[in-house]
């Protein structure tokens, strides 16, 4: 376990560093920070002064080795836009994202795992053949698309729901069903298509002529079999949301979040505070990685951590 | 049903003119035609034929096994005299399969579910068919472990199957198999994916077992020396028909089917040194379109006019029966060996 | 490891006697059980207008897509009230066309998507064979790199470096194929591994088959069907993506169109002219949806075992319909094809 444990972040060292070399060489190698963060306006003196005070005026070997000593010190320079530390607004609008990943993908797993069950019992019966087609829609729906539709059905024209922003758990519905349509509609596949998969097993055909309850059958046979792939998908999802797959959902809700922050920072040429936001989901990321490798040698037994 | 009329003499399990067919995009198959079987109380039958002679389909019928694209198309299977087809057989046979049918599987490498531990498997059947507790079930578990030659049961209990090798797995299958006491084993070619030493073993352990325990065993193989070594009564398949069936012993000293005579004939043997091995010509008829008449006509050296009828089983010496129209002729002209015991 | 072995007669034999279908009568099997799923069916069907649309959209769409007219701004469709036929779909904030934008939006959508798949499946195809076949360092240095990328926090990375060099399609394709191509690797290498295990391919390469034919022979025919369900759904993935991007403003750029840019050139205009965000979105929706649905097709279509299942599933409903058609049980025929 403790060796797993130590090559797993190595691993996520070398996913950080990876990630640091692609920022530095973005930002620093093929853009110009200069040019994109100052405004068109800038003066020739503005414009030394501030490569000066970033350091660009030093040879890009200095400017590397200080880059990487900022970002294992997590000091991501002051966000132009917001006049304070990149580092605390990264820090203040991180709780937004995971509060709404949590929503989102809380609802699509829950929902997934009892459809996508129920539809395999029956493959090619109405359940089946509606879970197909609104995994089907799920997938190709476009996010930004649902959502808008979502705002002007049930907030403008109903006017049931916020349409848009953070507050209390009304705020979340609308967002929360957004962010979850395409991961439920993947995870429903899965388990629809592993529960089919499973329940053709010889092992399941065991089962049955051990003359067990159906209901045994599906839920503890062919159920805990089919959560090693679920539980890797989901996992997946998770990731992918902080990946960035919220910017599109809290772009059109203006929800306060990781992902809105970015876009915002682009808008505002504040390349300190995307940098920030990316190195610190790199690190989030690499940390949620080993803690679902932890659980998926609880739930699949053949995997050996060692 | 009047259970003081049943004698001792009357069969466990009755399958009936079973057909069974297969809807597939190349057409209808019809992989049993009509299989008519029965066993009694503590008798071993084997079950022989080459792949695709219906051997396992007909253990799978019995088990409640047949899935889409296939079917149970006529005849009946009974179990103690009652049905366990249609709705109300249904329910009786979940009743009884793990009960009072058990079935061991060719692949224990496939066969147990590898995410749940060896205890909670064996523990369910208890669980389902005795209403034992958790804890009665692990005792009772572990005695069963230890039943079939398996050494420190209770942590064995714990661990998953891949932590098992094939012969240690073909074990728990067989403890799990006998949990509940049942009367009648169905073993589908319980050692064919095992290693030779470890099958000897394993034939032992199934042998000890119908002593002990009294049961009724079918044992479908396509070995016959497997059959030679264990079974009371043989039932010869081929192409999803039972084309011979007698006393073990009997059918392999006067084969009466050609085709029997060519299996047995084409049964390597270690007494002898011989140049090449012998098989029989020509393959099994395709099971979509089945020949009028005798399936094994085109592959016979006796076909004649009358096999263009079909023949049905029939007495030729009593408690032995053939379907053929020149039965107990000998159709190759290699002298016939019964196949050597492996034990 | 090449031991030269005779060939051995019955083998060519049976060979020569078993009668291959030909090319034409297999694509007309595949055609009849294409036409037997009717979503398989309308999604190809969708697919090819799709195309058609996106090739010959000069000619099609009534107008320019760009042309700007202020005195028809903000037209509903026609089948409304004020709405004119002239502008069949409406008119967007500057007067252009809604049905000749969307008709020119598929061309970003498809161009996108094809040279994505392309090129990042190439890409991650030939990774996946050396990586499967070199096995050793090879392999493992490969993997740690598709591991590594696949850790990264994909989408915000396409945000800073597409914010960096600035937004186009050329830089769209190029930065979805770098964060793309990992998925490839990783199912053509398992394969790979997985097939190399397998008696057959051990058997050729024991009787000395050259790589290439074992790589052609006997691993390929293994890696078609695979890829060839990833790489549709992978294009779905990508049409989203692009459609994403475009609506971030990070994507295309005026004043090339692209359904996502409209829906996002929409949004301010969501609460008077629905019809804006409407049909560039439905676009994207039944693009997506119509490959899926002929994925699916196509999974199972690739897949023998599914195919068996699927074929049994319609004859069952068959015999069901009528069954209820004509009460008689009598025994139908199983040799025809209906």
């Amino acid at each position: 376990m403790g060796g797993f444990l130590l090559r797993r972040i190595g691993q996520g060292l070398l996913v950080v560093i990876g990630v640091t070399l692609i920022v530095f060489i973005a930002t620093r190698m093929v853009g110009d920070p200069v040019k994109v963060m100052l405004p068109l306006s800038a003066t020739d003196a503005q414009r030394a002064a501030f490569a000066q005070q970033i350091g660009l005026d030093r040879p890009i070997g200095a400017q590397f080795v200080d880059f990487v000593g900022d970002m294992a010190r997590l000091d991501f320079g002051e966000s132009l836009w917001q006049r304070r530390p990149a580092l605390d607004v990264v820090l203040e609008r991180l709780p937004n994202t995971l509060k709404l990943i949590g929503a989102g993908l809380g609802l699509a797993i829950l929902l997934s795992l009892p459809l996508g069950a129920i539809a395999a019992l029956r493959p090619g019966g109405w359940v089946d053949r509606t879970t197909v087609f609104v995994g089907l829609f799920g997938l190709s729906l476009p996010q930004f698309w649902f959502g808008l539709l979502m705002i002007v059905f049930f907030a403008v024209t109903l006017g049931w729901l916020p349409t848009s922003g953070m507050g209390g758990a009304r705020y979340y519905i609308l967002p929360a069903i957004t962010l979850a349509l395409p991961s439920l509609a993947r995870l429903v596949m899965l388990v629809r298509s592993s529960m089919i998969d499973e329940l053709n097993q010889q092992y399941v055909r065991t089962a049955r002529a051990k003359g067990l309850h159906f209901r045994r059958v599906v839920m503890v046979h062919a159920m805990r079999n089919t959560l090693v792939p679920f539980v890797t998908l989901a996992g997946w999802e998770l990731i992918s949301a902080l990946a960035g797959y919220t910017v599109v959902v809290e772009t059109v809700f203006a929800w306060p979040g990781l992902g809105l922050t970015a876009m915002q920072a682009i808008q505002k040429s504040d390349l300190f505070l995307l940098q920030a936001i990316v190195f610190i989901v790199a690190v989030l990321i690499v940390i949620i990685n080993v803690g679902l490798d932890v659980i998926y040698k609880l739930i699949d037994p053949r995997i050996r951590l060692a | 049903m009047n259970i003081s009329a049943m004698s001792n003499n009357e069969p466990l399990l009755e399958i009936d003119r079973l057909k069974v067919e297969f809807d597939t995009r190349r057409g209808l198959v019809q992989g049993l035609r009509g299989v008519t079987l029965s066993i009694g109380r503590g008798e071993t039958l084997g079950v022989v034929g080459e792949s695709g002679s219906g051997k396992s389909v007909t253990a799978q019928a019995v088990m409640g096994l047949i899935d889409m694209p296939g079917r149970i198309a006529s005849g009946d299977i009974r179990w103690k005299g009652r049905s366990l087809l249609g709705a109300d057989g249904e329910r009786y046979a979940r009743d009884i399969r793990g009960k009072e049918v058990a079935m061991v599987f060719q692949d224990p490498m496939t066969s147990l579910n590898p995410v749940l531990r060896v205890g909670t498997q064996i523990g369910e059947v208890l669980e389902r068919h005795l209403g034992m507790t958790r804890k009665q079930a692990r005792t009772r578990s572990e005695e069963l472990l230890a039943a079939v030659g398996i050494s420190a049961p209770g942590r064995r209990l714990d661990q998953h199957p891949h932590e098992f090798s094939g012969g240690m797995r073909q074990r728990v299958m067989i403890a799990m198999a006998i949990a509940c006491e049942p009367q009648l084993l169905i073993a589908d070619e319980p050692t064919t994916a095992l290693d030779v030493t470890i099958q000897a073993q394993i034939l032992e352990l199934l042998a000890e077992l119908q002593q002990s325990l009294g049961l009724s065993i079918v044992l479908i193989t396509h070995d016959l020396g497997v059959v030679a070594g264990l079974c009371h009564r043989v039932a010869v398949m081929y192409a999803g028909q039972i084309i011979e069936t007698g006393q073990a012993e009997d059918v392999f000293e006067r084969p009466a089917h050609p085709y029997t005579q060519g299996l047995l004939r084409s049964t390597p043997r270690l007494d002898e040194v011989s140049d090449r091995l012998i098989s029989i010509d020509g393959t099994p008829p395709n099971l979509v379109t089945p020949p009028d008449g005798c399936s094994f006509q085109q592959r016979c050296p006796l076909s004649g006019e009358a096999c263009k009828k079909a023949p049905q089983l029939a007495h030729i010496r009593p408690d032995a029966e053939a379907a053929c129209w020149q039965p107990s002729t000998p159709a190759w002209a290699t002298p016939l060996m019964t196949p050597s015991i492996s034990h | 490891m090449a031991i030269p072995m005779p060939v051995t007669t019955p083998v060519a034999t049976t060979r020569k006697a078993v009668q291959r279908p030909t090319l034409m009568a297999k694509l007309d099997e595949l055609g009849r059980e294409l036409w037997q799923d009717k979503l398989g069916t309308l999604g190809f069907a969708v697919i090819v207008a799709l195309v058609l649309m996106a090739i010959f959209a000069p000619l099609i769409a009534p107008y320019d897509p760009a042309a700007q007219s202020v005195m028809s701004r903000l037209k509903p469709p026609a089948w409304l009230p004020k709405g004119t036929w002239e502008h069949l779909l409406g008119t967007d904030h500057l007067g252009r066309d809604v049905l000749s934008r969307v008709i020119y939006g598929a061309r970003a959508s498809l161009i996108v998507g094809v040279l994505v798949v392309l090129f990042a499946g190439t890409f991650g195809v030939v990774l996946g064979l050396w990586s499967g076949f070199k096995g050793g360092r090879t392999d493992a240095v490969i993997m740690r790199i598709v591991d590594v990328q696949v850790a990264f926090p994909g989408l915000l990375l396409i945000l800073l470096v597409i914010s960096v060099i600035g937004p186009s399609m050329t830089t769209m394709v190029i930065v979805l194929a770098v964060t793309n191509w990992m998925v490839y690797a990783r199912v053509v290498r398992g394969i790979v591994l997985s097939v190399r295990q397998t008696p057959y391919v051990e058997a050729a390469e024991m009787i000395g088959c050259r790589t290439s034919r074992v790589i052609f022979r006997h691993i390929l025919p293994n890696l078609t069907s695979p890829l060839l369900t990833l790489g549709i759904l992978e294009f779905t993935n990508i049409v989203l993506a692009e459609a994403a991007l475009s609506f971030l403003g990070l994507g295309v750029q005026p004043p090339a169109t692209s359904w996502g840019l409209d829906v996002a050139n929409g949004r301010d205009y969501i609460f008077v002219a629905w019809w804006l965000i409407t049909f560039p979105g439905l676009s994207i929706a039944t693009t997506v949806l119509a490959v899926n649905l002929f994925a699916s097709w196509v999974r199972v279509t690739t897949d023998p075992q599914e195919r068996e299942k699927r074929f049994a599933y319609q004859r069952a409903k068959a015999a069901a319909r009528s069954k209820r058609r004509q009460p008689t049980p009598a025994a139908r025929s199983h040799g025809g094809r209906s």
